[in-house]
Formats: structure tokens, sequence, C-alpha cells
């Protein structure tokens, strides 16, 4: 068996007998090959139902959500990320949590498993940023020339034509909602779509109300997604969700010299006010 | 927000943001001027316009 699965399961085990937590939450293998579900496990036998391969593309961030229970968690790079935006958006408390690091060489791309996805291939944070143990030695981190070339192949767009790849984008969607479902941020009791009153967008599958969705769940994300790619994986019609998302990134890059989820001591951009904020854009 | 306006091809002037005093008449009637002549330069938006048959 995989050493990684060997020492998860044995850590998982471990903090459950010792009590220092009530459950794990981890990944387990899938119904279909090749893929995992999330699995909560409460009783050390429990653990020996957790994995960890290549199929490992959901975000265990978000079912630590509101939880009152100690609470220990299966995380990689992007998962400890989204871990910390939790604590800094008051979902859970550090104390609560027993995370177990995971060092992360990136996930398999679901429609073709020998390759990287997309954001793994990109991703310049495989190691765990907050952990109370880690199961493995870290991997070295990738250095980018230039990480956002596929955000910048649009921005060369003319405005037409980058309507029309977003209005191209988009046209697949089926308002399933599973990008926002899977999404660590995606926590709100009652989602903007959702809402009737007031209704603030259409619930059919009108062409401006699906763009509508997607453009508006994009932004509330903005300085708080770490490009996990939980949406992509959760996403039944392979819609490129991150197409938004990658273009707030780096935005808040560029304006505020922010990643999502390092440091549990600093506050999102767009929650704090700083004097030197850039504020070209007020007349 | 602008900027993401502008990433999918919306024009970003369509979205201006201004911050005026309630003593400071005379440039809000300035602002609300400068956002009616730059929105009527561009023209009617075709894009992100919910149409009902």
């Amino acid at each position: 068996m995989d050493s990684l699965t060997q020492k998860i399961r044995e850590t998982a085990s471990n903090i459950l007998k010792e009590g220092k937590v009530e459950m794990v939450i981890g990944f387990a293998k899938g119904t279909i090959p090749m893929t995992t579900k999330p699995y909560m496990a409460r009783t050390p036998e429990q653990t020996e139902n957790f994995i960890w391969d290549k199929n490992c593309t959901l975000n265990l961030a978000n079912y630590i959500t509101g939880r009152k229970e100690k609470i220990g968690i299966i995380a990689k790079g992007c998962d400890s990320r989204n871990i910390v935006n939790h604590i800094v958006e008051n979902k859970i408390s550090r104390d609560q949590l027993y995370i177990i690091g995971v060092p992360c060489s990136g996930m398999a791309d679901k429609n073709n498993p020998d390759e990287l996805r997309d954001n793994c291939a990109t991703c310049t944070h495989k190691n765990p940023v907050i952990f109370d143990v880690m199961v493995a030695e870290p991997v070295e981190e990738q250095k980018l020339d230039d990480p956002f070339a596929d955000v910048k192949a649009i921005e060369a767009m003319d405005k037409d034509a980058k309507w029309s790849y977003f209005e191209g984008l988009l046209q697949n969607c089926i308002r399933c909602y599973a990008c926002r479902n899977a999404c660590p941020l995606c926590y709100c009791p009652t989602c903007f779509v959702d809402e009737s009153g007031p209704q603030w967008v259409g619930k059919g599958q009108n062409k401006t109300d699906i763009q509508t969705f997607h453009f508006l769940r994009a932004f509330h994300c903005a300085g708080r997604c770490t490009d996990c790619g939980a949406c992509e994986a959760a996403c039944p019609m392979d819609i490129h969700v991150r197409a938004f998302t990658r273009k707030l990134n780096k935005d808040s890059l560029e304006l505020f010299g922010w990643e999502a989820g390092l440091d549990i001591t600093k506050r999102p951009p767009l929650d704090t006010f700083n004097p030197d904020d850039p504020n070209d854009f007020i007349k | 927000m602008a900027n993401l306006f502008e990433h999918i091809g919306v024009e970003k002037e369509r979205l201006q943001f201004s911050w005026i005093s309630s003593a400071e008449a005379g440039k809000f009637t300035n602002v609300a001027t400068e956002v009616a002549n730059t929105i009527e330069a561009l023209g009617p938006i075709d894009k992100f316009v919910k149409k009902t048959d």
C-alpha cells in the first residue's frame, strides 16, 4: 500500500484513540474508478477507509464550516490555505483543528489521468501552509515565470472576443451549482441565487441568469480563492469555472500583493482598509 | 469589479465610482453629467442583458 495512505490512516487512528479529535475528515475510495469521496471517520476502525492518491481533487476545508466539535482534517496545500481562510473568517477556530498535512505533488486531470490538472500544474503552494503534523517530507515548490499566462491570453483579446469566449465557456452550464457546493468559500446560509426576496437573479436556464450566477459567484471569491480547483473537479459539464477566479487572483496579487490563505493573522484585502489601497478608480 | 467586467468584455466605464459629500452639489452634477456622457458615447449595451421574449 501507498506509504502516504498508510501514514494518514495511522495518524488519523492515533488521534482518534487519544481522544484529540472526535472525527477525522479525509478521502475514501469513490463509487466509480479513479474518484474519491470525502469521508468522515469517527472511530479508529473507520480510518482504514482513508486513501490518498492522484484523485483527491475536492477541498476538504468545505466540510469544517461552522462545526462545533474537534476535528482532524487531512490537508494538501490548497486545503490548508482554505483552512486558513476559514479561521480568518471565523468559520472555525484553530484550537478545534488537528491538521494532518500532506505534501501534494498535484492531482490528476479527470479527463486525462496521465496529466496534472490545470490548477495543479501552476500551483506554487504544494505543501500545507498550516499543520499540526506532516505525514511526509515537504515536496519542492515550483517557481513559475508567468503564473497567469492563461489570464493574460484572455486580457489580450478585444472586448467582443472576450465576451464570446465567456459566452462559449458557460453555454453548457446546467446550473446544478456543483461548483458552488464544492467550493469551500461558498458557505453562505442562503446563496444569492437561492434568495427569493429580493430575487437577485432568475432561476431558470436563461443565458444571462447563468452568466450572472458565475460572474457574481466569482466576485464573491475575490481575494479569497486559493485556486484549489474543487469547482472544476465537481463540474459535470467540464466548464472552466476558474477562468473568472483566476483573473481575480491575478488582480489581488497585482493590486494588493495578496495571495489568499497564507497567514491566519492577516485579513483579506477586500475586508480591510489601508490608506495605500489603490483608488484611481474613484473620481 | 470593473476589472472583472472588462475581463469578460463589458466596457469597464459602465461602472464608475465617486465619493461625493452631500455639500458638494457642484461635484455631483459634474460627475452625473460625466457618467451620462460616457455611457451615451458607449451606446446601448448589447451584452449581459436579459432578453425576455
